[in-house]
């Protein structure tokens, strides 16, 4: 079959690795951005049954077009059931009852610890960041969590000035130690390659190059000399329905938060 | 029981210099009118409690209200950062601001331990993270029927709860439906509570299957303030004003032009100016 040629973004390219990553079955604690686009285009392509889940308490969502915050109207709305906020963190999450969680951060270590709480000292930082808010007990009670970050050396680093949540600690065992018993970050999905734990050893291993990335350019945007999967592979490039599926949605997001109240 | 008062009655009585408050909402219902009421009442020494602070709390830290702040995420949803917040926090501007600072497991459980009149909250959470080293309250309980270590973290229980709601009845039962967040518990976990409201009605009549009521016996007082959740949305009433949020982002960079707009969209300006925002939907 003669591969199409299609022009998309890197940002486009993330979305729809992150989308194809989710299974029709899958029970997703979604979060706001990139995540919440990627559930959303695997929802309105091949997992038309997925339960997408928002942390503001609604279950079974079905946005129309995408939120901006994470209790945007349009999610209580399409959902099947809109919860108390406790109830979603005790029985939903702590309940065990979420197969994929997303996260994403401003940094990124090589075991997928991640930091969204200060750059620099926690009493006196550089920059202030939101914090963690769902973040640390998301990252230990969903059966396995994905991450999608654009690369860059600021946010892919050596060492992370403070870990708001748990990936696989300092590597092979530590979640084990703290008697965590689900997988953590199984995936990594950036704007150039898919990054998955080595099964060894944990640390990140570069699985698959994106289509035109090329292994130095992946070594150039990474804090730490990343290593590359023995059998390393391509990934399929966005086909057209993706494509138009998610542009579709992105302009209806785009009309609907564009205009006034 | 609940008291029908104007809303610069129902803070003046209720919220007092140095009280810790916790204005809640997650994303819909934001009690903005109640926050810029505490604002113009010059009110200061707060410590606030929030579990996702977003612009009235960034504002109420930009004019110098406020001593410390507890929370677990701070941000402008789907836009960016807090600026005022941030400039507290790196530059202790206009004050210090001291943090203490959870995880939104933990803060929903401490206002659910609060509501529940227990002294802590257990929970599984808080494992391999460095926020255990920089808030002492956060701690641990062994289980005395498994033996596995729990975190805890201590009861919330403010001195005032002010929360946005839809409607009230005449007798001062007050409604909440779509994403009720903590609010409920936020209330009960409160010694006094403050409740603006879209609109008082006879009867609820049919609800939502979501719907959260709080018996008029368990709030303080109540102020009908329409557009009061404004740029934040009451489902039913109004939309999420999303451009909003978006434009407040340059407004709140800049401590001068984040001084003027307080000034002309706070200090000179009454709850009653919100009726403007609140269009009941068909």
């Amino acid at each position: 079959m003669a591969a199409q040629v299609l022009s998309y973004t890197a940002t486009e390219m993330m979305t729809v690795v992150a989308a194809r990553a989710l299974k029709n079955d899958d029970v997703v604690f979604v979060g706001i951005g990139a995540p919440s686009a990627a559930c959303n285009l695997a929802r309105l392509t091949h997992a038309p049954d997925i339960t997408l889940i928002y942390e503001s308490g609604t279950i079974g969502t079905k946005p129309n077009v995408l939120p901006l915050s994470i209790g945007d109207g349009e999610l209580s709305e399409t959902a099947l059931t809109t919860v108390a906020v406790p109830e979603m963190f005790r029985y939903w999450l702590q309940g065990g009852r979420i197969t994929v969680g997303f996260l994403g951060g401003a940094q990124i270590d090589k075991f997928a610890n991640l930091n969204t709480t200060v750059v620099g000292d926690y009493a006196k930082p550089k920059v202030r960041l939101p914090g963690g808010g769902g973040a640390p007990e998301i990252a230990t009670h969903c059966r396995e969590i994905f991450i999608t970050m654009a690369m860059g050396k600021r946010g892919f680093v050596e060492k992370l000035s403070f870990i708001t949540s748990l990936g696989h600690g300092s590597g092979h065992g530590s979640r084990a130690a703290l008697g965590v018993k689900t997988k953590g970050p199984t995936k990594v999905i950036t704007d150039l390659c898919l990054l998955e734990p080595d099964a060894a050893t944990c640390e990140l291993t570069v699985s698959e190059l994106y289509p035109g990335t090329t292994r130095d350019k992946v070594a150039a945007e990474c804090g730490w000399p990343i290593k590359f999967a023995f059998e390393l592979s391509e990934t399929a490039q966005p086909t057209a329905e993706e494509l138009k599926v998610l542009r579709d949605l992105q302009a209806r997001t785009t009309a609907a938060h564009g205009g006034d109240a | 029981m609940a008291e029908f008062l104007s809303l610069s009655e129902a803070v003046a009585r209720n919220l007092h210099d140095g009280d810790q408050v916790a204005m809640e909402g997650f994303t819909h219902l934001i009690p903005f009118a109640a926050g810029h009421e505490v604002i113009r009442q010059g009110m200061s020494r707060l410590t606030l409690v929030r579990m996702t602070p977003d612009l009235i709390y960034d504002q109420l830290i930009g004019v110098g209200a406020v001593e410390k702040l507890i929370f677990s995420w701070g941000g402008n949803p789907g836009v960016g950062s807090l600026h005022r917040l941030r400039d507290a926090v790196e530059n202790d501007w206009p004050r210090p601001l001291k943090l203490e600072e959870h995880s939104h497991a933990a803060l929903a459980n401490a206002y659910e331990a609060g509501a529940a009149n227990l002294p802590f909250a257990a929970f599984r959470g808080y494992k391999g993270v460095d926020l255990t080293k920089v808030n002492p309250t956060i701690r641990s309980v062994i289980c005395p029927y498994t033996g596995e270590e729990l975190a805890t973290v201590p009861a919330l229980r403010p001195d005032v709860a002010i929360i946005h709601a839809l409607r009230a009845d005449k007798s001062g039962n007050v409604l909440l439906e779509g994403i009720v967040g903590v609010q409920k518990e936020a209330v009960l976990a409160a010694k006094r509570s403050v409740v603006t409201v879209e609109e008082v009605v006879d009867d609820f009549g049919p609800r939502n299957p979501n719907a959260v009521i709080l018996p008029a016996w368990t709030v303080t007082a109540i102020a009908v303030v329409p557009g009061g959740a404004f740029p934040s949305y009451a489902q039913g009433y109004y939309k999420r004003a999303n451009a909003f949020y978006k434009a407040f982002d340059p407004i709140a960079r800049d401590r001068d032009t984040f001084l003027k707009w307080i000034d002309a969209n706070v200090m000179k300006k009454s709850a009653g100016d919100f009726a403007q925002y609140s269009k009941k939907a068909a």
